[in-house]
């Protein structure tokens, strides 16, 4: 599976025997022991281990939980908390899983913004690009669709606007959604196939990241600098070590930091990245005052409510819709769009500032996905008062007043004239969520669309090292040419 | 240190997560004076004020709200308010059974003759539920659905604090006042009569349509928020009054929106919103079997407290595990670390 000569030597009877029949311990043995690994992986490398734990994890706690779970509408709710309160240790495995998916999330997209800043979708790594796209794909499909199994409020009422932003899409879209729900609602049909889907995506995922790592190991990993390891026996030594102890080692020490604050969620603050909506139980009748998803879909819910306008023929929903879909979408052809031949960011000044904004943008689009899109954050002059009623010669009329006290007796002495009056609040202008949603989703699709296709053709990057040994001995610059 | 920089990523992730709960509308919880037993990483439930707390849902909560997640069982198992080590099993606790037996249910299971008859609840048997179902409640309480109290710590940011500051927020008998208002009678409501409404018209059109109808005076509860402790913290100040709808309480904790009744300034509408659910504490409402003075706010502590643990039975057993697991993961920690250091002595990277 890897693209280096295979060292593996069976050294038992059996292991001989096996090797001509099944080379399945060579195949570990390349892959995992004795794969040439560039010795200069920072920390910021070690989320695919961390990844690979989640995805376990999650599997692992997933079928547990679903031996307990009754996919029914009316038993769902009630069995998830049985689960945590009757099943040894239920409690344990539900909290794993729950909190598990937002850890896989934090995980992926900390591996995410690692192979943005250090070129990793770059040639021969597309594919292994693309497949971690496909993965991403994957995990917000289940992640959606467990987030429906407790069958609370926010499951239900989530469920409703998931689906519905599938209707919106022209010509296919409704039948994807009937199809999804199982019928004309979301109802007890819909929460069994929710339940099968979400059985089934992560053995996908499972698949593909089988597929992943196929990849990674044909052009092996990219590295900090961006440039290749050597390919002569002599360069490969000096840049590379072996996976087996030295990543396993250095992997495992992330891992285990990593699960130290993944328990600090699972046992002291289990429900904290969860809405306290979901621990009632899903009533169609009442809508929650605000639908938000969980944390990790908020920056594509900002862009999906950042579109207010209608362009042409196409109104704002379904604008909405293709702009959340198209920011995923993009990544998938960000190997064609940076024009760079310079891999990692440290050589590229410029492009490194563009990056860190496209972080904060990222940010910046969450926390617009948290908040009410109307709420000002930059209020512009103060809010007034208008009092509206009907003039002498039966016009409408208005007068807009600062206090509240003089609005107040101006209307009351317009009712004691018999006149029909009224007051409302006219807002002051302000800088709202929704403003910064645009402007962040502007910013989101301009880093793919614009900046990376030409800064690549305009920016002088710096000097990229030799080689990884030279880099690692702090030689950082190429050598000067020897004088004459 | 390089590795700073990705917890503090995830710290960040997790500020931006919480960001998400900033819920608009209601004041802010808080919890009572001296803070909860619970909280923290060792914070244990102070299990006598559970006791209590088990008492005040009883003679108070239960007579309108269910908590059918709970099992009568559950009060004597590990972790429960009346846990007893003598009887692991919680089935066999007297106290529990005694608890149990209290309550008539209707049996599930017809007897000998086919009929379903009351008998004592058993440990195994839910909690009794006050209404046979939804719509029986719903009947009961004016329209309004008493939400079932199994997991309401969970289910309202804020928690315990929720419940804590809901039970104490009501106005206070000062900010409470009745004034008599005269109302134009209505029109009487379309389809209601048909001929009724034709003959309101025609004198109507005489341009004397209210004379013929004698106005009518109503009682309308009205809040002075000026007067209200809850509201007068922090820079907010609302100068004003809120008409109380009828069968409606006022709760500035109570999630909703006031604007509807609020007369005074529009851009400074109280926080909070209506409930249907009168204030429920005053002052030795319940006797405490221990001896404890039953003030409201001592009986609105234990009530929360209980609703605390009945939202999660195993909090203590997850907190346990927790600081073993979390001794655990950091010995592994510091062990990998030393490990890396040895591997790599040798190599410069």
């Amino acid at each position: 599976m890897s693209g280096h000569p295979s060292n593996y030597e069976p050294q038992t009877g059996f292991t001989k025997w096996l090797d001509t029949r099944l080379p399945i311990v060579r195949l570990a043995y390349d892959s995992v022991v004795d794969f040439p690994t560039p010795k200069n992986l920072n920390y910021w490398y070690t989320f695919g281990g961390i990844l690979a734990v989640c995805l376990a994890t999650q599997i692992l706690t997933g079928i547990v939980l679903a031996m307990h779970y009754t996919p029914t509408v009316d038993g769902a709710f009630a069995s998830v908390e049985r689960i945590m309160r009757d099943v040894p240790y239920g409690w344990l495995i539900r909290y794993i899983h729950a909190n598990g998916a937002s850890m896989f999330f934090l995980a992926v997209y900390i591996h995410m913004f690692r192979g943005l800043y250090y070129g990793s979708y770059k040639a021969p790594r597309e594919v292994l690009w693309i497949l971690g796209c496909v993965i991403f794909l994957l995990m917000m499909g289940t992640a959606f669709l467990g987030y429906v199994l407790p069958w609370g409020q926010m499951s239900y009422h989530g469920a409703n606007v998931i689906t519905g932003l599938i209707g919106a899409l022209p010509l296919v879209g409704e039948g994807i959604q009937s199809w999804l729900m199982g019928g004309p609602s979301i109802g007890n049909q819909t929460l069994q196939r929710f339940f099968s889907l979400h059985y089934l995506l992560p053995f996908m995922i499972a698949g593909v990241v089988i597929l992943h790592i196929w990849a990674l190991h044909v052009p092996g990993n990219n590295n900090p600098t961006g440039v290749e390891a050597r390919k002569d026996p002599e360069g490969l030594k000096k840049d590379t070590v072996p996976f087996h102890p030295y990543y396993t080692v250095k992997d495992g020490f992330a891992i285990v930091v990593f699960l130290l604050i993944f328990a600090t969620f699972v046992f002291y603050m289990p429900n904290v990245l969860g809405h306290a909506d979901n621990y009632i139980e899903a009533d169609p009748l009442v809508t929650p005052a605000y639908i938000v998803p969980e944390w990790y879909l908020l920056p594509f819910y900002a862009i999906l409510r950042a579109i207010t306008f209608d362009i042409g023929p196409i109104d704002a929903k379904l604008l909405g819709v293709i702009a959340m879909f198209g920011s995923i979408a993009i990544l998938f052809v960000l190997p064609w769009l940076d024009t760079s031949k310079v891999r990692s960011m440290r050589y590229r000044p410029v492009a490194r500032q563009f990056f860190f904004g496209f972080v904060v943008a990222s940010l910046l689009l969450g926390w617009c996905g948290a908040s009410n899109p109307d709420d000002p954050i930059i209020p512009m002059g103060s809010d007034k008062l208008v009092v509206s009623y009907t003039d002498a010669n039966g016009n409408e009329a208005t007068q807009t007043y600062e206090e509240y006290g003089a609005a107040a007796s101006f209307r009351d002495q317009k009712l004691d004239e018999g006149v029909e009056a009224s007051m409302a609040v006219d807002k002051a202008p302000a800088f709202r969520f929704v403003h910064l949603a645009q402007l962040m989703t502007l910013y989101y699709f301009a880093y793919f669309l614009v900046i990376l296709p030409l800064l690549g053709l305009r920016e002088k990057p710096k000097d990229e090292p030799t080689s990884i040994h030279k880099a690692v001995l702090g030689n950082d610059r190429a050598a000067p040419a020897p004088a004459e | 240190m390089k590795f700073l920089r990705f917890i503090s990523a995830g710290l960040g992730a997790a500020a931006l997560a919480a960001s998400a709960h900033a819920a608009g509308g209601a004041l802010h919880a808080h919890e009572p004076e001296g803070g909860w037993a619970f909280e923290g990483p060792v914070g244990e439930l102070d299990m006598e004020s559970v006791q209590r707390g088990y008492q005040v849902y009883r003679e108070v909560c239960a007579s309108c709200h269910s908590m059918r997640l709970l099992h009568y069982r559950n009060l004597g198992e590990p972790g429960g308010p009346f846990y007893d080590p003598e009887y692991p099993n919680a089935n066999n606790n007297p106290l529990v059974k005694a608890f149990a037996a209290q309550d008539e249910i209707l049996s599930t299971e017809p007897n000998d003759v086919g009929d379903y008859e009351y008998r004592p609840a058993r440990t195994s048997d839910p909690f009794k539920s006050p209404y046979p179902n939804d719509a029986a409640a719903r009947a009961a309480n004016g329209g309004a659905l008493p939400p079932d109290l199994s997991v309401i710590t969970k289910a309202r940011a804020g928690g315990a604090s929720y419940v804590y500051s809901l039970m104490t927020g009501y106005p206070e008998e000062e900010a409470i006042s009745t004034r008599e208002i005269e109302v134009e009678a209505e029109e009487p409501a379309e389809g209601e009569n048909g001929d009724e409404e034709a003959d309101a018209e025609s004198e109507g059109a005489d341009g004397e349509g209210s004379a013929e109808v004698s106005p009518r005076t109503e009682t309308q509860t009205v809040i002075d928020v000026a007067e209200m402790e809850a509201l007068s913290h922090g820079d907010s100040h609302y100068e004003g009054e809120l008409v109380q709808p009828v069968g409606q309480y006022y709760n500035p904790y109570m999630a909703g929106d006031a604007s509807a009744q609020w007369q005074g300034d529009p851009r400074h509408t109280p926080p909070g919103g209506f409930l249907a659910m009168p204030p429920q504490l005053t002052d030795g409402r319940v006797s405490y079997l221990d001896g404890t003075e039953a003030t409201v706010d001592q009986m609105a502590r234990d009530v929360a407290a209980f609703l605390q643990w009945a939202g999660e039975p195993k909090q203590q057993q997850r907190k346990s595990t927790g600081l073993a697991t979390m001794i655990y993961l950091a010995i592994l920690a510091v062990l990998l670390w030393f490990s890396f250091h040895r591997i790599w002595r040798k190599v410069d990277h």
